[in-house]
């Protein structure tokens, strides 16, 4: 016990208590890293495009000049590809996730499957836009319409959508489930009644969370070949378009030529974010509106 | 609670049983198990199970952790196979068929056994809907239908009078031995035959415990019980008959009385006089 005491009072005390504030200022100056650059990017992009960011920008036409460069048909391309990208990936996305989690036998063909969809979700973009080039644009040859292009970011972003699916599935207790099927429910009227409306809420979060990635790429679109010419705006899913990340893409590689391009595209990546942001307030008001507590 | 101030009702709706089983007026046997093994991939769970479970009356089963009880009360409506590498063999006839057999649907036999688990899995849903949950799958949509069946399951399982206010109120907000007795009440909806209890009283407190071993003795009018208890004092207050377990094997099956006051194994005796488990 004196022991005891003498270690109390002395100062490895002192010494066990500065070793925890010395780590607690590690852990916080690595989230800092990640904040400063954040600000610094946003500080940079809204003081180089804020100014050129108003109504005739937003709904304007292409044009070689700055001054009357509008962004409307990246807005309505990225727009066109998300009414493709939305149901490819929840309908193919929520299936494959519902077979793997609660039909397939667990085995070792259901964990082979499951480990190469983590995989795919690790792969380059770039190589996702290679596979759509090959499949979409030559074989069915689509082209470098919306269809493809829009297919091409489904495939992109659905092991991201599959994984957290099936995590959201995972989490519906199994008591639930059991219950329903002790009452003679089928699998599927388990599943629709009891597993999925308690299992949408974190499927809807990481649904918007797989399409922000979606409308952010640029890689597998410059592969497509998608331009950022004088174009017509895209009225369905046969037309050619252009996309947000495109338009900042071709407008940043241009700055070169012409100063003012780089303003237009910090403009158009400030109407990016925006989008994005959008999107993710969606996600957070979802999860929490409609999460259930079991 | 008071059983008596409350209404006795016909908890079923039809009679669907009586026509089936009139052979035998006496001892009616609703589960013939016979020769019934079962393993968990290579783990012999269950080994040489003979047991008759007769009609209308309260069947407890009893035994120390890990002797196959809960396995067996699953495998009555084949909730056993949820389990991956399940295998059996033998037979367990129910109304004259082998529920084991794989034409026999399982859809059709958990619709005639109801089951309560130990821990109250209610639905994150309002108390109606979790009764009537069980109806609608079974394709019963018309309100005033689902209304009535409502209204009895909650009075079969004695607890209408303190829910019949809060119909549309979550479940979860109720306490445990309530939640416990709504799905018994969910379970009572399905107008089964058979009502099988996997340890019921656990997570409860004593007050609850003896809420849930009056509406026992109350069902027995109307279904057999299936009950496993971890809790020998239970198996002696509300049981007919009671099987012991031990190891996988069923040790004896006689009437209750019998088994608590002259039982024939000595490991019986040892365990119900608290010398193992």
């Amino acid at each position: 016990m004196d022991k005891l005491e003498s270690i109390k009072s002395s100062s490895k005390m002192n010494a066990r208590i500065r070793k925890n504030s010395i780590w607690k200022s590690i852990f916080f100056l690595s989230t800092l890293v990640g904040l400063v650059v954040l600000a610094i990017l946003i500080v940079r992009v809204l003081g180089q495009g804020l100014a050129w960011l108003d109504w005739d920008f937003l709904t304007g036409r292409l044009s070689t000049s700055a001054e009357r460069a509008g962004i409307m048909g990246a807005i309505l391309g990225t727009v066109w590809v998300m009414i493709v990208v939305i149901p490819v990936t929840l309908i193919v996305g929520v299936g494959t996730a519902i077979y793997l989690e609660l039909y397939a036998k667990k085995g070792k063909f259901q964990s082979f499957i499951a480990t190469n969809i983590s995989n795919l979700a690790g792969v380059p973009s770039i190589v996702y836009g290679l596979l759509g080039l090959t499949v979409f644009s030559r074989l069915m040859g689509l082209g470098n319409a919306v269809l493809a292009g829009g297919l091409t970011l489904a495939l992109l972003v659905l092991p991201i959508l599959i994984v957290s699916a099936q995590e959201a599935l995972r989490a519906v207790p199994g008591y639930l489930s059991e219950a329903s099927l002790a009452m003679g429910a089928t699998k599927w009227q388990t599943i629709r009644r009891v597993v999925l409306p308690a299992a949408i809420p974190s499927i809807l979060t990481g649904s918007i969370l797989a399409l922000s990635r979606a409308i952010g790429e640029t890689a597998p679109l410059t592969v497509l070949g998608i331009p950022a010419l004088l174009i017509p705006f895209p009225n369905g899913l046969f037309d050619t378009f252009t996309a947000l990340p495109m338009q900042i893409y071709y407008w940043t590689l241009d700055s070169s030529l012409v100063a003012e391009y780089a303003n237009l595209a910090a403009a158009t990546i400030i109407v990016l974010l925006l989008l994005l942001f959008i999107l993710n307030s969606v996600a957070i008001f979802i999860r929490n509106k409609f999460q259930q507590r079991y | 609670m008071s059983l008596s101030s409350e209404n006795k009702m016909n908890v079923k709706l039809n009679n669907k049983d009586m026509a089936v089983n009139n052979i035998n007026s006496e001892h009616r046997v609703v589960y013939d198990t016979k020769d019934l093994n079962l393993w968990y991939s290579d783990t012999h769970a269950l080994k040489d199970i003979n047991l008759e479970i007769n009609e209308k009356e309260v069947t407890a089963i009893i035994g120390p952790s890990g002797c196959g009880k809960s396995t067996y009360i699953k495998t009555l409506n084949r909730m056993v196979e949820l389990v991956p590498g399940v295998r059996t063999t033998g037979t367990i006839t129910y109304k004259n068929k082998n529920i084991l057999d794989k034409s026999f649907k399982v859809e059709d036999l958990r619709t005639q056994v109801g089951m309560v688990f130990q821990k109250a899995n209610p639905f994150p849903k309002s108390i109606y809907e979790n009764i009537a949950y069980g109806p609608k799958i079974h394709g019963i949509r018309n309100k005033k239908v689902l209304d009535e069946i409502v209204e009895k399951s909650l009075r079969g399982a004695y607890i209408w009078d303190e829910l019949k206010d809060r119909l549309n109120e979550n479940a979860y907000g109720l306490s445990g031995g309530q939640q416990q007795r709504l799905c018994i009440a969910r379970c009572l909806a399905i107008q089964p035959d058979v009502i099988l209890m996997d340890e019921p009283t656990s997570a409860l407190d004593p007050k609850s415990t003896l809420k849930i071993e009056e509406l026992v003795q109350e069902l027995k009018k109307e279904f057999s019980i299936i009950i496993v208890t971890h809790n020998m004092q239970q198996a002696a207050r509300i049981s007919d008959k009671t099987a012991f377990f031990l190891n996988g094997e069923v040790v004896e099956f006689d009437d209750t009385n019998t088994i608590f006051t002259n039982p024939n194994d000595s490991r019986t005796e040892d365990y119900i006089s608290g010398r193992f488990g």
